[in-house]
């Protein structure tokens, strides 16, 4: 995996051995249950309000980006399960790390901190995306605003049916267990 | 269809770009949610939100933030833009009843090694609200790639001569 596109976190010296043991190690490699469709860049361009004619015009698109394209930043979105499938069992979640050390560490809540996308080739529709989870670093326990718990780094590489890459991300989680003031507004990110 | 083309030569550092603002409502965080393929609930469930989280409403997610940095950057640029790297840290959530209020500043100018220009830009995503005042939500690195002259476009860049 090319260069890590955000910093790590300070070690925590006191980290569990079957945590430290995971970090640098690519988990979950997965390919997408569908191909790259359009509906989706006309969903997110409706949401955002999004009027860039590579999106909407075949003829920009075919002068500009080669024919049509993804918008770049949806590039996770490929690789979300279904909200329910045939044998799924319990919530289908995507970024299986970040979900897994909420467990381990038996904490509750989570949100997302901080975001990094590194744009490569472009999604194109009919594209069949893949990608895999590295948990880069897990702070010591920390205290916020939201509540007690830790913070955490995990990157994923994505590639097209090609092997091509088409990007990397990078999040901070925060999973935290809440104080017991816990009325009103409070800061945090999104997830 | 001749679409508008931002030249790297016409942005200089200490340029703003303009100011976008929009009215968050339930619809906008849900409509983002559902783009997104992002069915955690507390970007639907408003009570999944305030009483399990213990945050003011339903807010808007990460992937779309990232979408809505990209339509206000490529705004800007025209679609020849093309962004390489975007950096973002959410401090607080945009809830509905929000304004967002998007404003950016250019702090670098350059040609790379392989000859793609790139613009640097810091972007902020401040909230409105009469009762939760204003508060700078999320600050946003982004690198955006423009052409150097008329015949120059970044999307047709690939390998070492896109190192974003």
């Amino acid at each position: 995996m090319p260069a890590a596109p955000q910093p790590d976190l300070p070690p925590d010296a006191g980290l569990p051995d079957d945590v430290a043991a995971l970090i640098g190690v690519p988990q979950y490699p997965i390919t997408a249950d569908f191909d790259v469709e359009r509906s989706y860049t006309y969903n997110t361009c409706a949401a955002t309000e999004n009027a860039n004619p590579i999106y909407w015009d075949d003829a920009v698109a075919d002068e500009i980006t080669g024919g049509p394209i993804a918008p770049p930043t949806t590039m996770s979105l490929w690789m979300r399960p279904h909200y329910w499938q045939p044998g799924a069992v319990g919530e289908q979640v995507a970024l299986q790390v970040h979900f897994d050390l909420k467990a381990r560490f038996e904490l509750p809540e989570a949100v997302m901190t901080d975001n990094t996308l590194i744009l490569h080739d472009p999604v194109r529709p009919g594209d069949r995306i893949s990608h895999q989870q590295v948990l880069r670093s897990v702070s010591g326990p920390k205290t916020t605003k939201l509540g007690s718990g830790r913070f955490w780094v995990i990157d994923i590489e994505y590639l097209n049916q090609h092997g091509d890459l088409v990007g990397i991300e990078s999040y901070t989680g925060f999973g935290y267990r809440r104080t017991v003031d816990d009325s009103g507004s409070r800061d945090g990110g999104a997830s | 269809m001749t679409a508008p083309k931002l030249l790297l030569g016409r942005v200089s550092i200490g340029d703003n770009t303009p100011e976008l603002s929009v009215d968050v409502t339930p619809t906008t965080v849900v409509l983002g949610a559902i783009a997104s393929r992002d069915w955690r609930p507390m970007h639907h469930d408003y009570k999944f939100a305030t009483q399990r989280n213990g945050v003011a409403d339903i807010f808007l997610n990460t992937p779309s933030q990232a979408a809505w940095f990209e339509r206000y950057v490529t705004d800007w640029t025209g679609p020849h833009g093309r962004i390489g790297r975007m950096t973002f840290r959410m401090r607080d959530s945009v809830f509905p009843g929000d304004r967002m209020v998007f404003g950016a500043t250019v702090t670098d100018v350059r040609t790379d090694d392989a000859g793609c220009g790139w613009v640097s830009l810091d972007v902020t995503l401040t909230a409105h609200h009469d009762g939760r005042g204003e508060r700078t939500c999320t600050t946003c690195a982004v690198a955006v790639a423009l052409p150097t002259s008329d015949d120059d476009n970044p999307w047709t860049r690939r390998g070492a001569a896109w190192t974003p």
